[in-house]
C-alpha cells in the first residue's frame, strides 16, 4: 500500500466512467453538428434504453450484454421516428427557430417520462444476477467494477467505429457534407431529409448503448434520465458542439474530474467540481476545447 | 432611394402616430388590469383564487424573463438562480432577523441584479446554445450549493413562522385576497417596465442586439453594455418575484425554488403566447398556469404520470403548431377587424 494508491483508485473510476459519460454524449453531439438541434428529450432516450434493456431481460431472461444489439436497434427507429414525427416540423419554424426546438424536444421529454411513469411505474428497477454486476478486477490494489470496465471499452470500441463509419463509408461522407453546407449536398443527389433522420436514428442508437451498459450497474427510475443529461449537455460544451472527438477528450475529463473532486469536497457536492471547470473552460475559450464557430 | 427618406414633415407624423398608438396601449393595458383586479368580486372559491395568484406570478416572471430572451435575445435557461435567491433572501430575513419581506424583496432584487452583472461578463461572451447551457449550469452549481448550505436550513429549506398576519409580515393565512393584488401589482410593474423599456433607446438597442449583432456594433449600439442591463432588470424582477413565492407559500425549500423546472417555467410562458411581446408573457401564463394546476389537481394525483403526458404533449403541439405563440392568433383576429 502507497500513499498513491487512493489516487490512482479513483483515477482509473474516473477514466472508466468519462469513457461511458463520452458515449452517452456522442450521439447528442453528432445531432448538433449536424444540423444545429439540442436535443433536451437525450436524457429521456438514454433512459428508455435502460427501460428497455430492462423490459428485454425480463422478458428473455439474457444478459443485458446479449441484449445491448437489440436495444441499440430499438433506439435507431425510435431516434429515426423523433426526427420524421416531431423534429422535422420543428426545423420548419420560421420564426425563433432555436426556442421551437428547445420546447418541443423539451415536451417530447415531459411526455416520455410521463409515459415511463404511466407504463412502469416510478419504482426503482435494477437487473438481477447479470454476468458482470457486482465483480470487481483488482489491478494489485485498485479495484474496478467488472461493468464499468466494460462499458469503458465498449465505450472506445464505439468511437473507433464512428470514426471509421465517418472517414470510410459513403454515410459518413453524406453525414459530413450535409453538416458543412445543407443547401449545396442537395445539389449531388443527397436527400438532406435522409441524411438527418439517419443522423437522428445513428445519434438514438449511441445512446441506446449507453442506455444497455447503465442498465447493468445503475437504478432504472423515469427520471434517471435527468442526472445524465446535464453532464450530457456539459460534456458536449466542453467538447465543442458537433465534434466527436471532442465529447470523448471531454467526456474522459469529466469522469476524472468528477471522481477527483469528491477526494476534497463531499460527494453531494461532486458535480461543483465538472460544473466549475466547465465555465473555467468556456470562459477561455467559448466553442470548447475542439469546437469551431 | 429617394422614396426611402421622410421629409421632416412625414417624420413627425409618424412620430406622432407611433406616440397616438402608445397612449392607446396604455389604455387598453389599463383597462384589462382594472378587469383582472374586478376578478375577486366573482371568484370566491379559495383554490381558483390560488390558480389567479399562481397565474399572474408567473406572467410576471416570465415578463421578466421576456426583458432578457424575448427584447434582448438571450435565452436564458438559469433564472431559477435569481427567483431562488429572491426566496432565500426574503425568507431568511424575515424568519432569522424578523426583516419585513418588503426590504427582503427589494434587497434580494438588488443582489440578484448585481450577481447578473458580474456573471454577465464571462457569459455574454457565449454565443447560442452555448449561452443557454452555461445558464444552466451556473442555476445548477447555485441548486447544489444551498442544498449543502447548513445555515439556510440545506435540503430542509426554511419554514415561515405563523401567526403574524398584516401587511408588514406579508402574511395572510385567512384570506388570500392580499396575495392576488400583490401579484397582479408585481405583473403591472413588470409590464410598465417592458412597456417603457420597449419605446426607450434602450428597448431599440437591445432589440438591434438580438437581431443581428454584427450590424447593431456597426451602427454604433452598445452590444455588450446592453445585454448587461436586460440581464440586470431581468435578474431583479425574478428574485422580487421569487421573494413574493416565498412568502405566499411561507415555506421554500432548494428544489422547489430553484430546480430546473423553474427556469423552463418563467420561459416557457413567453414562447407560448409570443417571445419579445407585450402581452405574450401574460397571454402564455393564462393558458399554461391554469392548465398546469387542473392536470396537477385532476390527472397527477395518483402519480401515473397523465397529467405529464398531457402537459409534455401540449408544449411540443404548441411549439410545433404555432411558433411564433399564441397572441399571433388575437392579432390575427384583430387585422381581419381592420381590414
Amino acid at each position: 500500500m502507497t500513499s498513491a494508491q487512493p489516487f490512482l483508485q479513483v483515477l482509473a473510476s474516473g477514466l472508466a466512467m468519462g469513457l461511458i459519460y463520452a458515449l452517452i454524449a456522442v450521439g447528442l453531439s453528432l445531432i448538433f453538428g449536424l444540423m444545429d438541434v439540442v436535443n433536451f428529450a437525450h436524457g429521456e432516450f438514454l433512459m428508455l434504453a435502460m427501460y428497455a434493456t430492462f423490459g428485454l431481460f425480463f422478458e428473455t431472461a439474457l444478459d443485458p450484454i446479449v441484449l445491448a444489439p437489440l436495444v441499440v436497434a430499438i433506439m435507431f427507429v425510435l431516434g429515426i421516428s423523433v426526427y420524421a414525427g416531431v423534429v422535422r416540423y420543428a426545423m420548419r419554424a420560421k420564426t425563433n427557430p432555436g426556442m421551437v426546438q428547445i420546447f418541443a424536444t423539451f415536451g417530447l421529454a415531459i411526455l416520455i417520462q410521463g409515459l415511463a411513469q404511466y407504463f412502469f411505474t416510478p419504482d426503482y428497477r435494477s437487473i438481477p444476477n447479470t454476468w458482470l454486476g457486482g465483480k470487481t478486477l483488482n489491478l494489485g490494489g485498485v479495484f474496478l467494477p467488472w461493468p464499468q470496465i466494460y462499458g469503458g471499452a465498449i465505450s472506445l470500441a464505439t468511437f473507433l467505429g464512428l470514426y471509421l463509419l465517418i472517414s470510410r463509408t459513403d454515410f459518413g461522407k453524406a453525414l459530413e457534407a450535409t453538416r458543412e453546407d445543407q443547401g449545396a449536398v442537395a445539389l449531388v443527389g443527397i436527400d438532406r431529409n435522409r441524411i438527418f433522420a439517419l443522423g437522428w436514428g445513428l445519434g438514438a442508437a449511441l445512446v441506446g448503448l449507453a442506455g444497455a451498459v447503465l442498465a447493468i450497474f445503475y437504478y432504472i427510475h423515469p427520471n434517471v434520465g435527468g442526472t445524465f443529461a446535464l453532464v450530457a449537455y456539459v460534456t458536449v460544451a466542453l467538447g465543442g458542439f458537433g465534434s466527436i472527438f471532442g465529447a470523448l477528450v471531454a467526456g474522459i475529463i469529466v469522469g476524472v474530474v468528477e471522481a477527483l473532486t469528491t477526494l476534497i469536497l463531499p460527494p453531494a457536492l461532486k458535480s461543483v467540481g465538472i460544473f466549475t471547470l466547465y465555465l473555467g473552460v468556456l470562459f477561455i475559450r467559448p466553442s470548447g476545447l475542439l469546437g469551431r464557430l | 432611394m429617394t422614396e426611402l427618406t421622410l421629409s421632416r414633415a412625414e417624420t413627425k407624423s409618424v412620430a406622432s402616430s407611433i406616440a397616438e398608438m402608445r397612449r392607446f396601449e396604455i389604455l387598453k393595458a389599463l383597462a384589462i388590469f382594472a378587469l383582472v383586479a374586478a376578478l375577486p368580486i366573482i371568484v370566491h372559491d379559495v383554490y381558483l383564487q390560488n390558480v389567479l395568484i399562481l397565474t399572474l406570478m408567473f406572467a410576471a416572471l416570465s415578463q421578466s424573463w421576456n426583458i432578457l430572451g424575448g427584447y434582448c435575445g438571450q435565452i436564458s435557461l438559469g433564472n431559477a438562480l435569481y427567483f431562488g435567491i429572491g426566496a432565500y433572501v426574503t425568507s431568511m430575513l424575515f424568519v432569522g432577523f424578523s426583516i419585513t419581506p418588503w426590504l427582503g424583496l427589494g434587497l434580494g432584487g438588488v443582489l440578484a441584479a448585481v450577481l447578473a452583472v458580474v456573471l454577465g461578463y464571462p457569459c455574454f461572451r457565449l454565443k447560442g446554445h452555448y449561452f443557454s447551457i452555461a445558464t444552466i449550469v451556473i442555476a445548477e452549481i447555485g441548486l447544489l450549493l444551498v442544498h449543502n448550505w447548513d445555515y439556510a436550513g440545506a435540503a430542509l429549506g426554511i419554514q415561515w413562522p405563523v401567526g403574524q398576519d398584516g401587511w408588514t409580515t406579508l402574511q395572510f393565512a385567512r384570506n388570500k385576497i392580499p396575495y392576488f393584488y400583490l401579484a397582479l401589482g408585481l405583473f403591472v410593474v413588470t409590464w410598465f417596465v417592458t412597456f417603457f423599456i420597449e419605446g426607450s433607446r434602450w428597448g431599440y438597442w437591445w432589440r438591434a442586439v438580438r437581431d443581428n449583432p454584427e450590424a447593431a456594433r456597426s451602427l454604433g449600439v452598445e452590444v455588450f453594455r446592453s445585454k448587461i442591463a436586460a440581464a440586470a432588470v431581468s435578474a431583479f424582477f425574478t428574485a422580487v418575484g421569487g421573494g413574493f413565492y416565498a412568502a405566499f407559500v411561507g415555506y421554500i425549500d432548494p428544489d422547489s425554488v430553484m430546480s430546473f423546472r423553474f427556469s423552463l417555467l418563467f420561459a416557457l410562458p413567453a414562447v407560448l403566447g409570443g417571445i419579445g411581446t407585450l402581452w405574450g408573457p401574460a397571454v402564455g401564463a393564462a393558458v399554461l398556469i391554469p392548465l398546469t394546476e387542473i392536470l396537477r389537481s385532476y390527472a397527477g394525483g395518483s402519480g401515473n404520470g397523465l397529467d405529464l403526458i398531457i402537459y409534455g404533449g401540449l408544449v411540443m403541439l404548441v411549439a410545433l403548431a404555432k411558433p411564433d405563440g399564441l397572441l399571433s392568433l388575437f392579432q390575427l383576429m384583430g387585422r381581419g377587424r381592420s381590414t
